[in-house]
């Protein structure tokens, strides 16, 4: 458990020190005297309505007014972006995307609406980087969020302020993949795998002195010799020792689980995962035996060897 | 004469009648390129799978229109909107449905605070407060 608490707190001072990187940005300014691209217009104030189902009079007609939610629309980039942003919102975003935040996704919004904006204004506004927050997770994934403040004047009268909110973040993984790694297999252990695939534990033998091995080896290291056959182990075993993973995690595991060396009946010792008991109920000494698992993936089937603990025991 | 349409002054405590939006595919594209924002994410519905989202959702601009929407056509023309803070939760989904409710939460002389609430299917989308002025009667606007 030490070592997982550890491992946390790695992280956190490590992102703590991206953090203060981030928070230096605070009250530089993310826009200078930027520039609406057109003037407050009636076609674009139509497409708004239409687009939100509003049939309000007070936008229509030689007195209207442009929907006041409108605000910060008149100062957006479109296709081609901002360019009154300063090299300050830039890096802090660049910040960002350099540490995995690639994500973005607007959070709050507030405005307050001055005075009206009239078809023919020309907005003008400055907008400064009030805040960024500590690092924060949330459902779609980790980040910060970063709130900027912009002043909207038309004539250089105020019209709106607009206070928004994003976060700008990395993703959370969906779900873990679920494709186990395959074992590497040689001219030396296929005769274990391929015995495994047909649901068999095969233990080596070696023919000079009888010795039994595992994993597979292409010679005794009791006496040199290279020739060798099988036995089909019985699946009996005990747990010998065993691990608790818990971090890092690996894409096909979720953790924590328990790695066990197993001891076989035969004397062979191998390792592999103990199921049938919680993580934390794997003791040594533990009766298991042996059960083959498929995996089905994209390269077909796979068929590995779980120990499974005997009924009434853990 | 609008302001005999206003039969009652606003009392803390009024509820709006709920607003149903069909959130379809087509409201959110559209509202997003009347707000000018070109974010993939609003209208490209693989690019948005590929950064964690089930398909396209509404921007938030949509959403403040939509909120701005509600409370004028509530109150009527002559309402001026002063502010509108909104904070969003769960995305507005195509094939989901928003209905917009309100609550008068304060009322200061002409001004109403109005606190409004639009659920999807999956939560709340969009929390938030209004603030309107609706015009004193013969009041210049």
């Amino acid at each position: 458990m030490s070592e997982q608490v550890d491992e946390v707190g790695a992280r956190l001072t490590e992102y703590d020190g991206l953090g203060v990187r981030l928070k230096a940005y605070e009250g530089r300014p993310a826009a200078v005297t930027g520039a609406g691209k057109d003037p407050v217009n009636a076609p674009m104030i139509r497409h708004w309505c239409e687009a939100m189902g509003d049939t309000s009079p007070a936008y229509r007609g030689p007195d209207a007014i442009a929907p006041p939610t409108m605000l910060q629309a008149w100062t957006m980039g479109g296709l081609l972006g901002h360019e009154g942003r300063t090299g300050a919102y830039d890096e802090l975003l660049g910040l960002l995307d350099e540490s995995g935040c690639t994500s973005v996704v607007a959070t709050d919004c507030e405005q307050e609406y001055l005075r009206p904006l009239r078809p023919g204004d020309e907005v003008t506004f400055d907008a400064v980087i009030e805040s960024v927050s500590d690092r924060k997770t949330t459902k779609l994934g980790t980040g910060y969020f970063v709130t900027t403040r912009m002043d909207v004047r038309v004539d250089g009268e105020p019209a709106g302020t607009h206070r928004f909110r994003i976060l700008k973040y990395a993703p959370a993984r969906r779900k873990p993949p679920k494709r186990r790694p395959r074992p590497v297999v040689n001219r030396d252990n296929a005769g274990f795998w391929e015995g495994v695939a047909g649901h068999r534990l095969l233990i080596q033998r070696c023919t000079g002195c009888g010795t039994l091995r595992h994993p597979w080896l292409p010679g005794c290291n009791a006496c040199g010799c290279l020739d060798w056959d099988t036995v089909e182990a019985s699946g009996a075993g005990t747990v010998y020792s065993h691990v608790v993973m818990h971090h890092p995690p690996f894409p096909a595991f979720e953790p924590p689980y328990a790695v066990g060396l197993i001891e076989l009946a035969e004397g062979v010792r191998m390792v592999s995962n103990v199921v049938g008991v919680p993580y934390d109920k794997v003791r040594i000494g533990l009766p298991v035996r042996v059960e083959f698992r498929t995996y089905e993936d994209e390269e077909g089937a796979l068929v590995l060897t779980v120990f499974r603990v005997v009924e009434g025991e853990g | 004469m609008a302001s005999e349409e206003r039969a009652e002054r606003p009392a803390v405590g009024t509820e709006l009648p709920p607003l149903e939006i069909p959130v379809t595919r087509t409201l959110i594209v559209a509202g997003a390129i009347a707000s000018r924002d070109y974010q993939d994410v609003h209208h490209d519905a693989e690019l948005a799978r590929q950064k964690g989202s089930p398909d396209v959702f509404m921007n938030i601009l949509t959403t403040n229109g939509l909120v701005g929407r509600y409370i004028t056509d509530h109150f009527g023309p002559t309402a001026i909107l002063r502010k509108v803070a909104i904070r969003l939760g769960a995305p507005n989904h195509p094939g989901d449905t928003m209905v917009l409710t309100g609550r008068i939460e304060e009322v200061e002389g002409d001004t109403a605070t109005v606190r409004v609430v639009g659920a999807n299917g999956i939560g709340r989308h969009v929390t938030g407060t209004v603030t309107v002025t609706l015009p004193a009667r013969e009041a210049a606007s």
